[in-house]
């Protein structure tokens, strides 16, 4: 069974932006270890699924396109845009600095 | 018009009603309000209380709706009120727009009197991993009503709505409607818009009605059906009248009975109930035929990758910057499902997992579409067992996966199916589930009409307190 380090448990809540205490690395490790071993038993179907495609999305549909025009009934107002933020400055999104 | 049980109305028997003038949408919905008053501190089921508001807008005498009162799962946008996703991270968020089967419901005269709890982001089966504490279950209030759309089925059962919207990903409309005893319709993928639901795993995500009967889910769903251009996957079909061939007869529609839907993982005597409610329907005219479906522990498996990988992604726009608070905000299980989505797309895992589920998901394509060249429906079990007790999903990471097995393969092929009710177990609703190929809606429809018809089942009412 593959079992997650506490490494690599700190490297994807790196990737995915969140902040996980030290103390709850290891309960967190171990339930994604467990998710970990349920999925792997996906190999049993190696042989079925060796020439087959991958299905990302299953509408049928392919290439929608739409006219590059604006739709004046989905414009945000400024205000509109802003509304659930709770840290602006004239007008504008404040964001962490990025450099 | 005293003495009526306004309320407890299905939106067939309400319009038939204004139709006679013997009541109005007004006093269906203070009779609801009302009703909602005294049951909701207990059954817990709105996120939000802004019902008080609703009668002054319910003059809709020429629409379809004609101002009837519904309710809408919290991770529906809806400009007027909150929209939480019954996540702390969202507590406070005020969309800017309507979802577009918000607007459809409104603009044929529906009146939304509330918001409805929900397992925090869909993320559960359960309702119980809502930050603002779990529904209840009407017909047991020790038991969880199950989910995501776990506040809205509970709605419907306690006549708190005439019906409700909700949203599957995977078993998050017809499981907890089976819980609850209702009717839920999950549509094919892309019947009905996405557009303004809040994403959990877009390649699956489809919103659909919660009813008292099958007549209801197919009215409704002629309203929210239909191209949305405002979303790419939504699909453009001729518009149909879902209620026009409910009656027509099912005499040899082939019903396969997939062997593996009965396994001994499953509840014993829901497999009874299901069972006896088969018999049924071959009375009335179908053919059952037993039938091999793919293991469902793989669709687990499969949809356990997918949806954590799609989370994780639609997830990453909650950065505390254009709304809700910041990502300390998301509870423990958005957490883990955030960090195995991360994992599993992640260089050097992307193919032992994303990829090889991708592959699992065209053979479970595959699977289906060659049971269907032999029967035209695929009935079973929604669920393996009728509603589990409060404190059922306490340290269990994979909760809804199994709860959810045997309409997992459906959702992630992209099928649509229904929950009807079919019976009781020690007093618990059991659901009867229908699957059909894409766009079998009217199939689906007429089949689980005609069953409902034949039985009372959908005419029992959880007893509860006022």
């Amino acid at each position: 069974m593959t079992v997650l380090s506490q490494e690599e448990v700190k490297h994807v809540a790196k990737l995915a932006k969140l902040n996980i205490k030290d103390e709850d690395l290891e309960k967190i490790g171990s339930q994604l270890s467990e998710t970990i071993a349920f999925v792997n038993e996906l190999s049993d179907l190696d042989n079925e699924t060796s020439k087959l495609g991958e299905t990302h999305q299953v509408s049928g549909l392919n290439n929608v396109f739409r006219e590059d025009t604006v739709v004046e009934s989905r414009v945000l107002t400024q205000e509109e845009a802003l509304r659930n933020n709770k840290n602006t400055y004239r007008g504008y999104f404040v964001v962490d600095k990025i450099f | 018009m005293k003495n009526m049980d306004l309320p407890g109305l299905t939106i067939k028997d309400a319009l038939e009603g204004f139709a006679e003038k013997k009541f109005s949408s007004r006093e269906i919905i203070e009779s609801i309000v009302l009703r909602i008053k005294k049951l909701n501190p207990e059954l817990k089921v709105f996120l939000s209380d802004f019902y008080v508001d609703a009668i002054n807008y319910s003059k809709k005498e020429n629409t379809l709706l004609k101002g009837l009162p519904l309710v809408v799962k919290d991770n529906i946008l809806t400009r007027k009120f909150k929209t939480t996703a019954a996540s702390k991270l969202l507590s406070d968020f005020q969309p800017v727009y309507n979802a577009t089967v918000v607007n459809k419901v409104l603009d044929n005269g529906g009146t939304i009197i509330g918001k409805t709890n929900m397992d925090a982001w869909a993320h559960g089966s359960s309702t119980e991993t809502s930050d603002f504490g779990s529904t209840l279950n009407p017909w047991d209030t020790s038991r969880l009503p199950g989910g995501s759309s776990g506040g809205s089925a509970a709605a419907v059962a306690a006549d708190l709505c005439i019906f409700a919207l909700g949203t599957e990903t995977a078993g998050s409309i017809r499981q907890p409607a089976s819980w609850c005893g209702v009717v839920g319709l999950k549509p094919s993928y892309g019947l009905v818009s996405r557009y303004g639901i809040i994403a959990m795993a877009s390649s699956t995500d489809s919103p659909g009605p919660i009813t008292k009967t099958v007549w209801d889910a197919a009215f409704i769903l002629n309203i929210i059906s239909g191209n949305d251009p405002y979303d790419a996957t939504s699909i453009n079909v001729s518009k149909k009248d879902y209620t026009k061939e409910l009656d027509h007869s099912i005499s040899g529609v082939r019903i396969g009975v997939p062997k593996e839907y009965f396994s001994d993982k499953i509840d014993s005597q829901v497999k009874q109930t299901v069972m006896s409610s088969l018999k049924n329907l071959e009375k009335m005219g179908a053919q059952l035929k037993e039938i091999s479906l793919l293991d469902p522990e793989y669709a687990i498996a499969t949809y356990t990758i997918i949806q954590r990988s799609e989370v994780s992604s639609n997830l990453a726009r909650y950065d505390g910057v254009r709304f809700g608070h910041d990502r300390s905000f998301f509870g423990e299980e958005a957490r883990r499902r955030i960090m195995l989505g991360t994992y599993t797309l992640s260089s050097g895992y992307y193919d032992a997992f994303y990829r090889k589920a991708e592959k699992v998901r065209t053979l479970i394509i595959n699977d289906f579409q060659k049971a269907f060249e032999n029967v035209d429906l695929i009935a079973g079990p929604v669920s393996p067992t009728t509603a589990l007790p409060v404190g059922a999903t306490d340290g269990q990471s994979m909760f809804g996966e199994i709860a959810d097995m045997l309409v997992e393969p459906s959702s992630i092929a992209g099928l649509p199916g229904i929950s009807v009710p079919c019976g009781f177990v020690n007093n618990l609703p059991v659901g009867l589930g229908l699957i059909g190929a894409r766009l079998s809606e009217e199939l689906i429809l007429r089949v689980a009409h005609q069953y409902e018809q034949s039985t009372d089942w959908h005419k029992r009412k959880p007893k509860l307190t006022l």
